[in-house]
C-alpha cells in the first residue's frame, strides 16, 4: 500500500477561528470549514510527513478512535479536499504545492 | 483655485482624504454638493486624482467593471470611466463624464484597495449607525433590509450610512466611518466614527429574532458582502485575513426582523 503525503494548494488562504480551520481558495473565494479532527490533519500537511503517521500521531492520539478507522475517514476527506483544489494529495513527498 | 484653469477639492473618507484637480469648476461643485460634509482642504489629501471630463459619445454605461494591477499601477475600466492609480506616487488620473457616479465607483474601488492592501479594514454593503457612542453594523446584499433598518432608526441613533460602511482598525478596535455613500434612503452618513460592537447579517421575516453565527459562517457571509473589484489572488488573501481577524474581535450575529421600530430593541 503506497503512502500518502499532503499539503495545501498555493492558492489557498486559512486561518483557524476557534476549534475550526477556516480555509479560502482565492481562486474563486469559496470559503470551506474543517471540523476539529480535519483541522488537526490540515494543521499537519506538511508534505513530508506520510498521512498514516499524521492520523496515529495526531488523529488517533488525540480522538480515542481505531487507527484503521481513522486513516480510512482521513484518506476520504484529503481526496474531498484535493478535488475541492485547497489540498495536494501525492503518492511522494511533496517539495511544493 | 490652485494654478490656470484647475480646480480643486478633497474628500475624506474613513481617515482618507483623497485630493481631486479638475479643469470644470462645474465639475468639483458637483463633487461639493454631493460629498458635502466630507470635504476637507485639499492641502490634507494625500492620494491626489487628476480628473479629465470627457463629453458623450466616448461613454458606454453599461460595460462591466474591470479591476486590475500591472507592474504596481491600478486599472480600472467601465462604460463611463476609466482610470489609473499608482498606490506608491499616491496619483491618479480619471477620464470620465462630468456626471458623480463615475467618480463615486472611482472613490468606492480606491477605498476598497487602500484597506485591502493595510489588511486593517474594508468596506461593506452594509447600514451602520450609532447608538449610546457603540457603532452596529447591519450587513446584507440588495433586499435584505439595510434601508428599512436606516429608515425605522430611532431618533437618538446616527447614521453612518444605508449602503456602504467603511470599517478599520483603529488601535486595538474595529471602527465604523460614516460615508456619503447612500442607497435607497438617499441620505449621505454623518462623518463620525466609533468602536464597533456588534455586526449583524440582514433577513426579513415575520418576527424579530438575533441568532449566533459560527466563526466558520460569519466569514463567508462577510467576504459575500465586502466591496472587493479586483482580479487580484494576493490582495483576496488578504481581504480574507482580515475578514477572519474582524470575526474573531466582533461578535457577530444573524438578525431576522419585521418591518417595525421594534426591531432596534434588540440592538444593544
Amino acid at each position: 500500500m503506497s503512502e500518502k503525503y499532503i499539503k495545501p494548494s498555493r492558492n489557498i488562504a486559512a486561518r483557524m477561528l476557534d476549534d475550526e480551520m477556516i480555509v479560502m481558495s482565492v481562486r474563486d473565494s469559496s470559503v470551506y470549514s474543517l471540523n476539529a479532527t480535519a483541522s488537526v490533519i490540515w494543521g499537519a500537511a506538511d508534505g513530508s510527513t506520510p498521512l498514516r503517521e499524521i492520523v496515529a500521531s495526531k488523529v488517533v492520539a488525540q480522538f480515542e478512535v481505531e487507527p484503521e478507522v481513522a486513516y480510512q475517514d482521513a484518506l476520504e476527506l484529503v481526496e474531498e479536499l484535493a478535488r475541492e483544489g485547497i489540498l495536494v494529495v501525492a503518492d511522494h513527498p511533496i517539495h511544493s504545492a | 483655485m490652485s494654478g490656470v484653469g484647475t480646480y480643486r477639492a478633497a474628500i475624506a473618507i474613513g481617515d482618507t482624504p483623497i485630493g481631486v484637480r479638475c479643469a470644470r469648476q462645474d465639475f468639483i461643485r458637483m463633487l461639493e454638493r454631493r460629498y458635502a460634509g466630507f470635504m476637507v482642504a485639499p492641502a490634507d489629501a494625500g492620494i491626489q486624482l487628476d480628473i479629465d471630463i470627457v463629453e458623450g459619445p466616448e461613454v458606454i454605461a453599461d460595460e462591466d467593471l474591470e479591476v486590475s494591477c500591472a507592474a504596481g499601477r491600478w486599472t480600472m475600466t467601465r462604460g463611463d470611466f476609466s482610470a489609473e492609480w499608482d498606490p506608491e506616487a499616491r496619483r491618479g488620473r480619471v477620464r470620465q463624464e462630468v456626471l458623480p457616479y463615475a467618480i463615486d465607483a472611482v472613490l468606492r474601488i480606491m477605498h476598497s484597495l487602500v484597506l485591502a492592501e493595510s489588511g486593517e479594514g474594508f468596506l461593506l454593503h452594509s447600514a451602520s449607525a450609532i447608538r449610546n457612542g457603540r457603532a452596529f453594523l447591519f450587513s446584507g446584499v440588495s433586499g435584505a433590509g439595510k434601508t428599512t433598518i436606516s429608515r425605522l432608526a430611532p431618533a437618538d441613533a446616527t447614521l453612518l450610512s444605508d449602503e456602504i460602511s467603511y470599517v478599520r482598525l483603529v488601535g486595538e478596535r474595529y471602527c465604523a466611518f460614516g460615508t456619503p455613500f447612500a442607497g435607497d434612503l438617499g441620505i449621505s452618513g454623518e462623518k463620525v466614527v466609533a468602536p464597533l460592537h456588534a455586526i449583524y447579517f440582514l433577513n426579513k421575516g415575520d418576527r424579530n429574532r438575533v441568532n449566533p453565527v459560527s466563526p466558520a459562517a460569519a466569514v463567508s457571509t462577510l467576504l459575500r458582502n465586502v466591496l472587493f473589484f479586483a482580479d487580484d489572488e494576493r490582495l483576496v488573501g488578504r481581504v480574507f485575513q482580515t475578514a477572519c481577524e474582524f470575526v474573531s474581535r466582533v461578535p457577530v450575529f444573524e438578525l431576522t426582523f419585521r418591518p417595525d421600530a421594534e426591531v432596534w430593541n434588540l440592538i444593544q
